[in-house]
This record gives structure tokens, sequence and C-alpha cells, in this order.
């Protein structure tokens, strides 16, 4: 083979990576009891596609496990064999070692091949287990129906359900164990029925009421812990049973003669089932459709698509100053076709941009297994709930929220919730529920992850400050208090598990989110619980913001902080010290001069004469004082940093209609050096 | 001629670049340079890193930079910021017209303008060539000069551009561990 596979790497990479994220989050969908034949083709095609593309670039590693992984999503897909939670957590335990294959090959790292061996064993085991399991529910009901075992060709009998009878034996079998331990103490006589010995009792005595019996409960049972096509299965497998003999139990007449009537009376639920099956053919041909219809594009050519555009406005705008020189019948035509050139650009750079947000879905999906994982080697009880995941959100920042988020998560779930037994103590539900959140609050993204346990225990982390060095006092406030966990090696948890508890993680998560320019808040409650709020600034995206001037200076101030602009009279006027203080609506406004902030010469200095902008942040609210106001426009925001540094005070920078540069500020950080200006009986609590 | 300058350089400056470059004399390592002038003085910049040339348009300025930091424009959808070296080094006169050059540098991933007197030429200058730099008499720290050498009798100063921009003592970037310490 001549072709250099290499090049097509990265791509199956991306593709597996993809397929395997859909399996976690499809198997932690599925339900147990009533597997979903779409989401079962679904997983099975991910991991067939991950075997076949692995196996045509030769890593053999991934090939060998996703076959077994294959053959088990077959069995199951085809109903040939019932998932159980063991399985299903087998099944995301490989989902895992996948993922670390995978990353291995990616990196080109050694592969782990003792972990894939386990993982294939453990498969394997699960693969036996089941059949081991299948002839045993063959032989007992071979044995009931007097040795005469299940196969195929029985199953023939009954044209309409050919390709799911196996599955129906293996339900109701399944069905009739369940079943029995919780009959057990309500009706002796049905138990009896359900036993394993059932087809003695069967044969011999009361046939006819026993199937009764057993359609009869299962209908009972149905909302409690069967799926709903599982009873017509059971009925039907019932008039199977009942037929087989019918055939085979030459030697017992009356069993012949007793089941007969039987299978006439099953034939309608077995009609049942038919219509049962229609549905999940519906959803056959659902998932079909269902296809992703996305294409992969590289972030980097949006980001120049971006750029282009923007060059775009600044082009059109030179056009129509060239196009003011343009006069008589021309002018007009230019005109016309200037507008028609802006709405284009507008809408173009709308798409553009929305093809960099996703929903925060991306990242909230991973957490159902997070949390379940914990939960589970924790031995909590926990709910996670998911709130706002429909929140677009640039894709550079899911990327890099998925740590601090993770971090956070089990934090809460460590930390937070409380043993069932606690909980119940305290007189909680036993169950505790995290929710993870997400909305849009102006210029912001807000992220919140909350839980109903303990809450931080406030005289544990002083006593850790206070052994740490750390500079604190027992009378600090609340919200001096809880930041303190986000030091270096702090950690209050009493043993270090492998979940959390080395201190490591806190300090990682502030210094995470404050790289993408958010910062974290903690609000918490002994014995409610607590909330962790990750506030992001909309960095990468489009911000509708007020162009102000000062002197021959353009400044950009989004527009969800502003309240309102006005031209300020002597009355409102205060002093204290050198800083002015606004009065307005019965509330003093501390003010900040752009000009002073940013070292601009010659703007005007008489607050009478400017403008003041009145701002909130997420803090306090102030006033800014500019020489005027320019107007309203949705600006891009671009990184200052990437070329250059942060500064202070600037969130960004945007490129004019003109092609010059104007500064976006940053109303949160400027606010926080408010606080320093005015006294603090001032500062308005909102 | 070569032979001397190559046993020369070693002696003077005990550099190892020079060592280096005797063993592979056979063929003779050539690097182009972009010279331009600062104040009375001739500097060279290898011209891989230079983008592009242009005249100097209005920038915007950046609240509390020093003053050889101009401020930042548009280069294209690019937020670029613009040094005048003149200022930083305090050579030549800081005017501004459309006649003033701004080189434009490609360090990296960065791109960064310098704003310097004139452009002259485009140089090939053999490695061995090279003499060590000195350690004062230039504009320019010693550690961010690359070396010297001699076009027609005129003295180069070669500029090892992608150090003196990452430097902190520009203070372009930041993300720097001794920022703070700087800033102190």
């Amino acid at each position: 083979m001549s072709v250099d596979m290499s090049q097509f790497y990265g791509v199956f990479f991306e593709e597996s990576q993809e397929h395997l994220e859909e399996m976690e989050h499809l198997l932690m969908e599925l339900s147990l009891d009533d597997p979903d034949i779409e989401e079962l083709n679904s997983i099975f095609r991910a991991a067939h596609s991950i075997k076949g593309g692995s196996g045509v670039f030769g890593f053999d590693a991934l090939t060998g496990l996703t076959h077994v992984m294959e053959n088990i999503l077959d069995l199951a897909r085809k109903f040939e064999l019932s998932l159980t939670k063991v399985i299903v957590d087998q099944l995301l335990v490989t989902v895992d070692t996948l993922n670390q294959i995978l990353d291995c090959y990616q990196n080109e790292e050694e592969i782990d091949w003792g972990a894939i061996e386990k993982g294939t064993a453990a498969l394997e085991a699960l693969l036996k287990e089941d059949n081991a399991e299948d002839t045993t529910a063959e032989a007992d009901e071979g044995f009931g129906l007097y040795d005469n075992p299940v196969t195929e060709s029985d199953d023939d009998d009954f044209g309409f359900f050919d390709d799911v009878s196996v599955e129906n034996e293996e339900k109701s079998y399944g069905f009739y164990e369940e079943e029995s331990q919780k009959t057990d103490d309500n009706s002796d006589d049905v138990n009896s029925s359900n036993d394993d010995d059932e087809c003695f009792g069967f044969f011999d005595d009361e046939p006819a009421s026993t199937q009764e019996n057993t359609v009869s409960q299962s209908n009972d049972n149905e909302p409690k812990n069967i799926a709903k096509d599982v009873a017509p299965e059971q009925s039907e497998s019932n008039s199977q049973q009942a037929d087989q003999s019918t055939s085979a139990a030459v030697e017992n007449k009356t069993a012949k003669i007793k089941s007969v009537p039987q299978v006439a009376s099953s034939s309608p639920k077995a009609s049942a089932k038919t219509t049962a099956k229609k549905p999940s053919a519906a959803a056959k041909a659902k998932s079909e459709t269902k296809e992703s219809s996305s294409i992969r594009v590289d972030t980097l050519k949006i980001d120049s698509l971006v750029n282009l555009v923007g060059e775009l406005v600044i082009t059109q705008s030179m056009i129509k100053i060239v196009g003011k020189d343009v006069h008589g019948e021309t002018e007009e035509k230019l005109d016309g076709a200037i507008i028609e050139l802006s709405r284009n650009i507008r809408e173009i750079q709308e798409a553009v941009m929305s093809m960099r947000m996703l929903p925060m879905s991306f990242a909230f999906n991973r957490f159902p297994r997070v949390v379940r994982d914990l939960a589970g080697k924790l031995e909590k009880d926990i709910d996670l709930v998911i709130e706002g995941g429909a929140t677009e959100i640039d894709k550079g920042l899911i990327e890099k929220l998925v740590d601090p988020l993770t971090h956070l998560i089990r934090n809460s779930i460590d930390h937070g919730i409380e043993m069932p037994d606690t909980r119940e103590a305290m007189g909680k539900s036993r169950k505790g529920t995290v929710i993870l959140g997400a909305e849009q609050r102006g210029g912001s993204i807000i992220i919140t992850i909350t839980d109903d346990g303990a809450g931080l225990n406030r005289e544990r982390i002083l006593e850790k400050a206070m052994s740490n060095g750390l500079d604190v006092s027992e009378d600090m406030p609340d919200e001096k208090v809880w930041p303190l966990i986000f030091e270096a090696g702090f950690s209050t948890a009493e043993a270090v598990t492998d979940v959390s508890g080395r201190g490591v993680g806190m300090d990682v998560v502030r210094r995470n989110i404050e790289s993408i320019g958010g910062m974290v808040e903690i609000e918490s409650h002994q014995g409610v619980g607590s909330v962790f709020r990750i506030r992001l600034p909309l960095t990468l995206a489009i911000v509708d913001g007020m162009c102000v001037s000062v002197a021959d200076q353009t400044f950009v101030v989004p527009l969800t902080n502003i309240i309102e602009s006005m031209q300020p009279t002597h009355d409102q006027l205060k002093t204290i010290g050198n800083d002015h203080l606004l009065w307005v609506r019965g509330e003093y406004w501390p003010l900040v001069s752009m000009y002073q902030m940013m070292g601009i010469d010659n703007a005007i200095t008489t607050p009478t004469d400017a403008i003041v902008v009145l701002v909130e942040t997420s803090r306090k609210r102030f006033g800014i004082l500019v020489d005027s106001l320019e107007g309203q426009q949705q600006v891009v925001i671009k990184s200052l940093e990437q070329h250059y540094k942060r500064v202070p005070g600037v969130a960004g920078a945007t490129i004019m209609g003109d092609g010059s540069v104007a500064m976006i500020l940053d109303v949160e950080s400027i606010a926080s050096d408010v606080q320093n200006l005015v006294p603090q009986e001032v500062s308005i609590a909102s | 001629m070569q032979a001397s300058t190559q046993t020369n350089a070693p002696k003077q400056a005990g550099a190892n670049r020079s060592d280096s470059q005797v063993a592979v004399n056979a063929n003779e390592v050539q690097h182009e340079f972009l010279t331009f002038v600062l104040g009375s003085e001739n500097y060279a910049l290898d011209i891989m890193t230079v983008k592009e040339i242009r005249g100097y348009e209005d920038v915007t300025k950046i609240a509390n930079a020093p003053a050889y930091i101009k401020g930042v424009l548009n280069l294209r959808g690019d937020i670029v910021p613009i040094v005048d070296l003149r200022l930083k080094f305090d050579v030549g006169e800081a005017t501004y017209d459309e006649f003033t050059i701004v080189i434009m540098l490609m360090v990296g991933e960065r791109i960064v303008g310098i704003v310097v007197d004139e452009v002259s030429d485009v140089i090939k200058v053999n490695e061995s060539d090279v003499k060590a730099p000195p350690e004062f008499g230039v504009a320019f720290d010693s550690a961010y000069l690359h070396g010297l050498t001699s076009i027609n009798d005129q003295m180069i100063i070669l500029v090892n551009i992608q150090k003196l921009i990452s430097s902190d003592e520009l203070g372009l970037l930041d993300a720097n561990a001794n920022k703070s310490l700087e800033q102190e």
C-alpha cells in the first residue's frame, strides 16, 4: 500500500472521539428495562465505525476491544441479550479504555495492552455469562417442555414475531425471576407457578389457571418494573410454551388438551405484540434520517472568516466614503448598492459568528457519567439536574470549561452531598441533588453548580487556613472565608481519596477560570448546600456596545452594563475629597473619569459639560464620565493579548467602521477599582 | 580574506557559533537581513521575521502604556501594537508623517510593528562575516544583538529581533513569570 494513511489519522481520531462521546451519552441514557432499539443501533454503529476505522489504519488495540463490544451490542440490539447494569457499566469502562487508547495513538504513546486485555476479558466474561444464562434458560424451559429445547425452528411457528422471539423468551424468563421475588409475599399460588419448576405444576394440576395467573400478573406488574412491551411478549412466550407443548408433549395428553385453548387465547396478545413492534420499526427509519448533516471545519478557518468579514465591513465603509464624491444619477444607484451590501455583510457576519457558538450541553453532557460513576463509588445517591444546556457559548470557552467544571462537580459530590443516612438523619431526602445550570445574563454567561449538601464548613476552612499560614481572622465575613478554598494546597477533606482531597483541585479551578477571563463566586449555607457560580464574559463573541468618545479616542461600553446616559447638572454633583459623586434618583453614584483612567489629554474635565454613562455590574453601580456619545453599534471583540498583552480596564479591542481600533471597556474590572475610590457607605447596595 | 576573518572571529569573541562555522566552511551559511536606520546607526534584522513594511498611520492609544508603545492598529483584522524604537532607545527624531516607516514583524505567532527612521536595503551576510557585538556603544543592550558586520565599509549592527521583541524590556508580552516583578 503506497497510500500514506497518516494523512487521514486526524479525521479518524476526531470521528472516533465523537463516536465515543456519543456512545457514552447513549449508554447513560439507555433504559435497562426498555432499551430503545434506535439508541442501541446508534451505539452499535458507533462501535462499528471505530472498529472499521481502526482496522483500516491498523490500530489493532482499538479493533480488538471494539470487536467484543460490538458483539455484545449486536446481541443487545437483536434483543438476544438483555442489558443489565453490570453490562452497561462494563461498556462504559470500555468506552473509557477506548478513549485512552485513542489518546495513546494520537500522541504516539505506548499502548497499555494490559488494560486492553483486561477490558476484552471483562467483556468476554460478560458475554459468556450471558450465554450461560441463556442455556440455563433454555434448559429450564426445555425441562418444562419435556426436554424439547427451544430452537429457532420452533419460533417459525409464529411468523409474526420471528426475529424477536428469542428475546421474548429471555425477557419473559428474566421477568419470571424478578416477579417471583416481588410476588413472594402476596400470592403464594402464583409464586409457585413462577418458579423454575413452574412447568411441572403447570402441566400437572392446573395449567390453564396458572397461565391465566401469569398473564394477569404480568399486567399488574407492568407499570412497576416491566417495560411496556414486555407484557405482550410475556403472554406470547406463554403461548409459545403452550404451543410447543402442543407439538412436543405428546406423552402428556392432559397437557396437550389443556394448552390448546391457551394458544387460542393468546393469539390476540400476539397480535398486540406485532402492533407493539411497529413503532420500533418506525423508529428505525427515523434513526436513519437522524444521521448528522454537519461537516467538520477547522476553527482556524472560521476565525479567518470572522476576520475577513471584519475587513469586508471596513471596505464597505471605505466605499461609502469614496461614494460621497459621486453625484447625479449614479449616486442614487451607488447608495442603493451600498445599502444592499451592508445588509448582506451583516448577515454574513451573524452567520459566521454563530458557527463558533456551541450549546453548553456539549460540555454538560459528559457530567451525568461523572456523577453516576462518582455516586457509585462513594455510595451516595445523587441526582444531576442540568439546566440551560441550550445556552450558547464560544467553542473555545467550552473546551476550557470542562476541567474546572469536572473539579467543581466532583467536589460537590464528594464534599457537598452527605451520605444518604446522614441526609435522612438531617431530615433531607436520601437522594442528593446537584444542579448544573447555565444562563446568559447580560454580557456574561453564568454557570452554576448547586448542591443541596452540607455546605462549606466555615470553622474547618478557617482552621486549615491558619495552619497553612494564611492571613485570616475568626470574624471574617463569609464572603471572605469561602474563597480561601481556592488557595493552593487547601483541602479540608479528612481523608485523601482518589476522588478528591489532595487540595490540588480548587486552585487549578480558579486559575483555569481566570485564564479565560471569568471568575468564581461561592455561596454556602451550613446544612443547606452551596452554590459555585462561574461568571464568564463573552470574550470571544460579538458585543452590543455604546460608542463613546473622549477627546479624539473612541471607546465601546458594553450595552448590557449601561443603565442610562445623562448630562449631569450642578445640583446633582457632590464631592468627597477629590472624588465626584452623582446624585440620581435618591442614590449616590460614584463617578469615574475616563480621561483620568485612560490618561487622555484634551478631554472635557468639567462634569456638567460632559456626559455620564451610568453603568451597572454584578457588584456595584457607578457613572463613567465621557465627552460624548457616538452611537450604538455591534462590535466584534478582538483580543489584545494575541499580539500585545492584557490592558487593565479594557476587555478587548474592536475595529470600527473606518478601520480604526477602539477599546472595549471592561466595566467589571473598572468596578473593582471604584471600590477603592469611594467611601464604603456610599457604595450602593442593590 | 575570509580565512582571516574566520580565525579572527573566534579569538575576539570566543563565540561557539564561529567555531562551528569553521567546521562547515565548505558550504557557507548565508542570511538575508533588512537594514534600517535608527538615529545615526545602521541596523539590520533577519528578513524572515519581516511581514511587511508600511507607512505610519494613526494608532489607537493604549491606556497607561509607556510612551514608546504608540498604541495599536488594525492590520487586516489583527490588533497589532506599534513600538517606536526611536523613542525606546532615545535616538533620532520621533516625528510621524506618511514617510515614517513601520516594519511589521512576525515573531512567533505575534505581529508587532516597529517604527524606525528609514529602511534601506536587503543584504546578504555570511555567518563568517559576523563579528561578535561590542559590549557597549550601541543603543541596544548587547543581549539583543546578533553581531556586527560591514558592507561597503559601513558598520551594520545585526539585531536579534526575536529576542528584543519578546524581552521584558519592551514589555510587549505578559504571562511572564517575572512580569509582576518588572512592574514593581
